[in-house]
C-alpha cells in the first residue's frame, strides 16, 4: 500500500469498514511509515477539533434566544392563519 | 393563555422539565403561550446552529424564525417519534442550508491545495511533524477554538456543509445526503476530503 492510497483508505479505517485484506495492509504501512503515523494523527485531531470547536464558546452558544427576536417571532405568529 | 401555563411549561432546570405532549397539545390549538415556550426553551441551542450553518447573524435569525414558524404550521403532523428537539433540530437546519442556497456564493480557496500532494511513487510530498500539543488540551483554550473555527469557515462551501452536519450537528449521513439533495456515497467522499483539508489548515497553525 502506498502513502496515496492509505489517505484514500482514512475515513473507513476510523469507521472501521475495511475489508480484512485491506486492513492488513493499511496496518503493515502503518508499522513501516512514521509520515502516515503522523497523518493518521492529524486527521484524528482535526475531527476531535471539529466536533469540539463550538463546545463552551458563549459567543457562539447562547443561553437564551435575544429578546428582540423573540418579541419579532412572536409578531410573526400572531399573522399565521389558523390551523385546521 | 395565561401566564400561569408558560412557567409550568418553562422550568429553569431547562427543556427536560418541560411537559412536552401538554406543549404539543397546546401549540396544536395555536395557543401563544406554547409557540413562546418553544422558542424560549430550544430557541438559543437552535439559534447558535443556525449560526454556524449561515455563518451571519441575519440570516441565522431569519431561518431560525422561518424554522418556527414552519414547524408551528406542521405540527399536526409531527407524530412523536422523536424528541420535539430533534424534530426542531432539523427543520432549523433545512433551514438554514436554503438561506444559504439563496446566497451569493463568495469565493472559496481551491480545494486541491487543502489535499494532501503525492510523488509519481505514492509517497507523501509533505513531511508531517507532531503538532505543539494535543487535541484535548488546545480545546482548554477559546482562542484556539477560534482558530479552529476559522478554518472550518475556510473550507469551500460544500464541504463545509458536510463537515458541519456531519461532525457538529451529528447528522447521519442519510440525513445530510436527503439534504443535500447527494447521494450517502458522495457525503461520504465529502466528508474525508473535508477532514482532510481540515487537517490541512489546522496544521499550519498548529504543528511545530
Amino acid at each position: 500500500m502506498t502513502c496515496r492510497e492509505f489517505a484514500e483508505f482514512l475515513d473507513a479505517y476510523l469507521s472501521a469498514e475495511l475489508p480484512p485484506a485491506v486492513l492488513t495492509a493499511f496496518e503493515h504501512h502503518l508499522e513501516l511509515c512514521i509520515n502516515c503515523v503522523r497523518y493518521l494523527e492529524h486527521y484524528r485531531q482535526s475531527i476531535e477539533l471539529g466536533r469540539r470547536a463550538f463546545d463552551r464558546s458563549s459567543a457562539e452558544v447562547p443561553a437564551d434566544v435575544p429578546e428582540d427576536l423573540i418579541r419579532a417571532m412572536l409578531v410573526a405568529f400572531r399573522l399565521e392563519p389558523a390551523l385546521d | 393563555m395565561n401566564s400561569n401555563d408558560l412557567v409550568q411549561a418553562m422550568d429553569p432546570a431547562g427543556a427536560s422539565a418541560v411537559d412536552e405532549p401538554a406543549l404539543i397539545a397546546a401549540l396544536r390549538r395555536g395557543e401563544e403561550w406554547a409557540f413562546e415556550a418553544m422558542v424560549r426553551t430550544h430557541g438559543g441551542r437552535l439559534l447558535a446552529v443556525a449560526r454556524r450553518i449561515c455563518g451571519n447573524e441575519e440570516d441565522a435569525r431569519d431561518a431560525l424564525q422561518s424554522a418556527y414558524l414552519s414547524a408551528f404550521r406542521a405540527v399536526q403532523r409531527f407524530e412523536g417519534t422523536c424528541q420535539l428537539s430533534t424534530w426542531l433540530h432539523r427543520i432549523v437546519v433545512n433551514m438554514a442550508l436554503m438561506r444559504l442556497r439563496t446566497r451569493r456564493r463568495k469565493p472559496e480557496a481551491q480545494m486541491d491545495t487543502l489535499l494532501p500532494a503525492f510523488q509519481e511513487d505514492g509517497h507523501h510530498v509533505e513531511q508531517f511533524s507532531e503538532w505543539t500539543m494535543p487535541a484535548d488540551r488546545l480545546l482548554e483554550r477559546e482562542d484556539a477554538r477560534a482558530t479552529v473555527r476559522s478554518c472550518i469557515a475556510q473550507l469551500p462551501e460544500s464541504y463545509r456543509q458536510v463537515l458541519l452536519l456531519r461532525d457538529i450537528e451529528e447528522l447521519s449521513t442519510d440525513e445530510v445526503a436527503g439534504m443535500l439533495r447527494a447521494t450517502p456515497t458522495a457525503i461520504k467522499v465529502r466528508l474525508h476530503r473535508a477532514r482532510q483539508a481540515l487537517s490541512t489548515l489546522l496544521r499550519r497553525e498548529f504543528a511545530r
